[in-house]
């Protein structure tokens, strides 16, 4: 029983799903409600989630189930930016009729898998997380389900995420077959020998990952799921799975196959290289924010996945850092999106912010801001995260991957600029309404001072996660 | 002001734990840097008294990206940590973006996007260079790698990463294409900015970094940038005498003097690079002032075409007046600020290569040649367009701003003591080091 005390956020959350459930289904008009209990039962988590990130590391459920620094840090910032997706999108909802009780249920139970996803130690359980949180997101991305383009993009991403579940599942299966285990800490001890059984297994189950991250080649989900679902699920999308991926990635690369890193390697830093350039040089086309925004995180997750590929406790932590400051990035970014709103109608096409400088100074403001930063230009904080990166990079004397992700950003930086010179340099338009919610203003505050001010004080997300050591 | 003369140290040194103590917040100013700070202070009110004129929209908006801009500028010339004078440097790109693209000419954006790619495109490579010393040495505090050098076997390509940056940025031939196109575009106040400060930002680059971190290699490479300012300096000057329009003459004409000025500085001669120094301090008045005459005119008669004017002696005679004196101090007569800066450094470049300070000369001679022209086209000749007669001679405010260009040209010109004496020990110290380093890894080869 004295296991229960250390998963006792999974354990709330998970009754909480139950209990909105209940109270979804026996009481009518309760969609408002649910969706405010189940922020506030956020909230809760993350604090039960912070109460437990002072212990050391600890194994449970013979050893299948881990907490340690890695996994407290991801979920912190999982449930943290979960309860923010919840305040910027909780207006949007109700304008395009999405309030319905399943909605914040599903996003507590995608929130759910993906903590277990991050905790788990063995194949068995990481697996079970993932489709909790896949299926949960099937559901997600088409629930504007009178929209075509939701529909379309649910069934594809479900398509295709089934495929990549697939792969994955027999990688596992060739992992288990080979080295005799399911848990993460036997395989590495049984793996210490070279063999093609487990390298087909570490090639099928970095497929799958790098499915979920949305890395090329990988990504081809990515544009459609991110147009076509809701733009609150949209922004849900851009960063929550991002972070679990990310997490299990770290966790993949590190522990099971920790000795096998001459086999993986080469596979992550092509996967990095190919989706920092594909991403850079596809959204320059786009004309649908969301869409180029899809591209945007596909260049980004490449950056990520190049801390990764360092092989070096530095590089881990540089790929923390760096996903922590691009999901603020994100948040700043759909916030902005949802203030694109006029009669009842949202707006998403970069033709729509066509001289918004002129009636909307702050707004334009806060998105030049985030578009410098996406863009990796200093001072900014995306400046930063770029900088841990190369940083990491560098020390392993990986040139090339340094100066091909650099020359990215360079292209990457015409894309970012031409949504800036549409906002500032453009005649102007219609104007949008100016009356938003304050969970909306308050995000788009937090994560547009965050990223303003980051230079000043910049080591403190890596003080942090300089506690998370791997190797 | 309170600086101690003489003194080869940094001084006001601010030293704070900034990136999770490996890296640094480290500014501080010398001889050197102090001069660059304090034209980027006085240039800055100038274009600020300017704007009134200029900027019909958005006022305040443009003078905030000037603020920052300086603030940037600033950031630039005291920063003693690589990372920091980094960050300044690229951040500089966004309110100079904003101020091309925003209150631009016609094809604004075109030279606001080519500006910012060319030069991020620049600056991304001395990032894995500054990375890469990182790794090297430990450190990236600019005064202990003076104190510990780099090893040689890496000083070339870390030479050449820096130099990728800082040649577009100078800009040196061939990546100067950039530069016409972003002063003709750029609204007055914006080209003054460009030219007076931005382009100094790479040549203190050359002296801080190239020079002072990576001796062997900026020895190297001496004749690679012997050719390319040569290159600069003729092909530059011929380009400027074929305008038609005023703002693309002065722009080339930056492009030459920044060709003397790289010339000089590799000259590795205390002449040289002084005299570059007081070059780049010199071409910072001259050219802010040549660009606020262009733009008194343009508010005028809203063209910048050479052959729209003619005459205005006749009816601008304190404009013509002002206009000569900058006309002069851009050619380098002795008596201007010019003449110093460019006998300095051909002083240094004849100690060092005939061939090359007499081919430097020869720039000399054309640099009279496009700017007397201009000059003779604009201000001279036949006062023969009916439209040009109702342009009224200069207001209250361009008499203060361009009076307090001509001052300093003049005085300086006559005077240059208190400018040398500041940059004198520094310099001495750069090259001593310099010197030292080259000696040592000569001896280390035998």
């Amino acid at each position: 029983m004295e296991n229960f005390q250390y998963i006792l956020p999974e354990i709330f959350i998970s009754i909480s799903i139950m209990l909105f459930l209940l109270v979804g289904v026996f009481k009518k008009n309760s969609a408002s409600l649910i969706y405010n209990l189940s922020n506030i039962s956020l909230v809760i988590l993350l604090a039960l989630i912070i109460n437990l990130s002072s212990l050391d590391t600890i194994y449970l459920f013979n050893d299948s189930y881990l907490i340690d620094n890695l996994s407290n840090y991801m979920k912190i910032i999982l449930v943290g930016s979960g309860i923010f997706v919840m305040l910027t999108g909780s207006k949007y909802i109700q304008v395009i009729n999405l309030n319905k009780i399943e909605y914040p249920i599903l996003i507590l139970s995608s929130i759910l898998g993906m903590m277990i996803m991050i905790s788990s130690n063995d194949l068995i359980v990481f697996y079970m997380g993932l489709e909790l949180q896949s299926l949960a997101l099937y559901v997600l991305a088409s629930f504007n389900r009178d929209n075509l383009l939701s529909t379309e993009s649910g069934l594809k991403y479900f398509v295709l995420s089934a495929l990549s579940s697939g792969l994955l599942l027999y990688g596992c299966s060739l992992t288990y077959g080979f080295s005799e285990s399911t848990n993460f800490d036997q395989i590495l001890i049984n793996s210490t020998e070279f063999n093609y059984g487990t390298t087909f297994g570490i090639v099928f189950i970095l497929v799958g990952l790098a499915f979920k991250i949305s890395a090329v080649p990988f990504h081809m989900w990515a544009p459609d799921v991110y147009q076509g679902s809701p733009t609150s699920v949209t922004l849900f999308f851009a960063i929550l799975p991002k972070i679990a991926a990310l997490s299990v990635f770290i966790k993949f690369l590190y522990t099971p196959f920790a000795n096998m890193n001459d086999q993986w390697q080469t596979i992550i830093v092509f996967i990095s290289i190919a989706s920092m350039i594909f991403g850079a040089v596809a959204a320059i086309g786009q004309k649908n924010l969301k869409r180029l925004i899809a591209y945007s995180s596909i260049s980004h997750m490449g950056y990520a996945l190049a801390g990764l590929a360092t092989v070096s406790n530095q590089g881990i932590q540089s790929s923390i850092t760096y996903i922590s400051i691009y999901l603020v990035m994100n948040l700043a970014f759909f916030s902005c999106l949802f203030m694109l709103k006029r009669n009842d109608k949202y707006y998403e096409n970069i033709e729509d912010l066509s001289g918004l400088s002129k009636k909307h100074p702050i707004l334009s403001f806060s998105l030049l801001i985030v578009l410098f930063s996406l863009a990796g230009i200093p001072p900014l904080a995306g400046f930063f995260a770029k900088f841990y990166v190369f940083l990491a990079v560098i020390e392993q004397s990986m040139y090339f991957l340094a100066i091909v992700g650099l020359l990215a950003t360079v292209v990457a930086a015409f894309y970012y600029l031409r949504i800036i010179k549409i906002i500032y340099f453009d005649p102007e338009k219609e104007e949008y309404e100016t009356s938003h919610n304050l969970g909306l203003k308050i995000t788009l505050a937090i994560s547009t001072i965050f990223i303003l001010a980051y230079f000043i004080y910049p080591s403190g997300i890596t003080e942090i996660v300089s506690k998370i050591t791997m190797i | 002001m309170f600086l101690i003369k003489n003194s080869v140290d940094f001084q006001f040194v601010e030293n704070r734990e900034w990136l999770s103590g490996f890296i640094n917040y480290k500014v501080g100013i010398d001889g050197i840097s102090i001069l660059f700070i304090i034209l980027t202070t006085f240039i800055t009110p100038i274009c600020i008294i300017s704007v009134n004129a200029s900027i019909t929209n958005r006022l305040k908006d443009f003078l905030i990206a000037i603020l920052i801009m300086e603030t940037f500028m600033i950031g630039v010339f005291c920063s003693l940590d690589l990372v920091v004078f980094y960050l300044f440097f690229e951040a500089g790109l966004i309110p100079m973006f904003l101020i091309i693209g925003i209150w631009g000419g016609e094809r604004r954006v075109y030279s606001a996007f080519k500006f910012f790619l060319y030069t991020l495109l620049g600056s991304v490579l001395m990032l894995v260079a500054i990375i890469s010393i990182y790794w090297i040495t430990g450190t990236t505090d600019v005064e202990k790698l003076y104190e510990l050098g780099i090893q040689a076997e890496y000083q070339n390509l870390l030479w050449l990463a820096f130099f990728s940056s800082f040649a577009v940025k100078t800009p040196m031939w061939p990546v100067h294409t950039w530069l016409p196109d972003a002063h003709v575009e750029a609204p007055t106040v914006g080209s003054v900015l460009l030219a007076a400060i931005l382009l100094k930002m790479a040549g203190y680059g050359f002296i801080r970094f190239s020079l002072g971190l990576f001796p062997i290699a900026s020895e190297n490479f001496t004749m690679l940038v012997y050719v390319l300012s040569l290159i600069a300096i003729i092909y530059t000057s011929l380009v400027a005498l074929m305008q038609e329009d005023m703002k693309k003459l002065i722009a080339y004409s930056s492009v030459a003097h920044m060709g003397f000025v790289t010339l000089g500085i590799f000259t590795m001669t205390q002449q040289g690079i002084e005299g570059s120094i007081f070059q780049m301090i010199s071409h910072g008045l001259v050219s802010a002032a040549l660009f606020l005459s262009v733009g008194v005119v343009y508010e005028r008669h809203h063209t910048r075409l050479i052959n729209k004017y003619g005459g205005l002696v006749s009816i601008m005679p304190r404009y013509a007046i002002v206009f000569m004196v900058f006309t002069l101090g851009a050619l380098g007569l002795p008596g201007t600020t010019g003449f110093i800066g460019e006998f300095l450094i051909l002083m240094g470049a004849f100690e060092k290569n005939i061939l090359v300070a007499m081919i430097a000369s020869l720039g000399v001679i054309l640099g009279a040649a496009y700017m007397l022209w201009l000059f003779k086209r604009v201000v001279f000749g036949e006062m023969n367009k009916q439209e040009l007669k109702s342009m009224k001679d200069l207001k209250t405010f361009e008499i203060i701003t361009l009076s307090a260009l001509v001052i300093p040209i003049l005085f300086f010109g006559f005077y240059p003591e208190p400018l040398m004496n500041s940059i004198e020990a520094s310099v001495e110290n750069t090259l001593n080091m310099y010197n030292f380093d080259l000696i040592n890894n000569l001896a280390s080869k035998d």
